[in-house]
């Protein structure tokens, strides 16, 4: 049998592969909307950083929720 | 906005009214964006297109590789049958309308899903084609069936759909800058004239501290 809260660290284990995925379209997402801001090259690219960094925290922030709860629960 | 001959110049527009993040070097710009129309249509039809009409090539290069990658990322990890237009009963497919905005990449999907017979294209001989649904009550599951695709896909399935959805949407963004320049905010520029007033440096810009 396994324990409740173990289960949710089993299931994100057998997933975290997945997360790789994520990292094209973070990158791409944050370029293109930082490019369609910003016309030089330098203000797209620290554009681009600020907002993967918003993405990655706000991806960290309802992983870390989600995994609360399923764990509670 | 585009001005009445299709250019916007960061000094007297919206910069002007202290509406923008322009950094110093970009209030400088003037971006002749030639005709607006056209150059949104071009950047609907080939994403990079409408920028490189209007002379704006490392943008035009960034959209092409970027949104362009993407559409075929997802493509390749849906082995190009994630891409379809198809409004039956039994599979209506809204994701087209968003992979639809990457233009002329997409469009072979409505070709094929007109035609009895697909057109086979070279990698893969079911490119954008809708597949098969079966009938509610009706015989198992068909080869080329939708759920036999969703079964062998898996997750490919819905990682192409996402990938190629998202880069339709992307290239909405991206017509937006072709059509009207850069939409620079409001908020960071405030932010700036703070750090500015705050004694921060005010060369560094409309992109710093925001975060």
């Amino acid at each position: 049998m396994i324990p409740g809260a173990l289960l949710p660290c089993l299931l994100f284990a057998a997933h975290i592969n997945d997360l790789w995925y994520a990292i094209p379209l973070i990158l791409v997402v944050s370029v293109v909307y930082s490019a369609t801001r910003h016309e030089l090259a330098g203000p797209i690219v620290s554009g681009a950083t600020r907002m993967a960094a918003w993405i990655c925290a706000f991806m960290l922030v309802g992983f870390v929720l989600l995994f609360t709860l399923s764990a509670m629960l | 906005m585009p001005g009445a001959k299709g250019s916007i110049d960061m000094t007297t527009d919206a910069a002007a009214a202290g509406e923008t993040m322009a950094s110093p070097a970009e209030e400088r710009l003037e971006i002749d964006l030639k005709d607006p129309a056209l150059a949104a249509f071009l950047a609907w039809l080939l994403p990079g297109l409408g920028h490189w009409y209007q002379g704006r090539r490392h943008k035009a290069i960034l959209f092409f590789v970027c949104i362009l990658g993407t559409f075929i990322y997802g493509l390749y990890l849906g082995e190009g049958r994630v891409v379809y237009a198809s409004w039956r009963d039994e599979d209506r497919r809204p994701h087209y309308f968003c992979q639809v905005a990457v233009g002329l990449p997409a469009l072979p999907a409505l070709l094929q899903a007109q035609r009895a017979k697909p057109i086979p294209f070279p990698f893969y001989e079911d490119f954008m084609v809708p597949p098969q649904v079966t009938p509610e009550g009706g015989p198992g599951p068909r080869p080329d069936g939708l759920d036999t695709l969703h079964k062998r896909l898996n997750r490919y399935w819905e990682l192409g759909t996402v990938y190629t959805m998202i880069a339709g949407l992307l290239n909405i963004l991206a017509i937006y800058d072709a059509w009207g320049g850069p939409a620079y905010s409001i908020a960071e520029k405030k932010d700036d004239d703070e750090e500015a007033g705050g004694g921060g440096d005010p060369d560094g810009g409309g992109t710093e501290g925001n975060s």
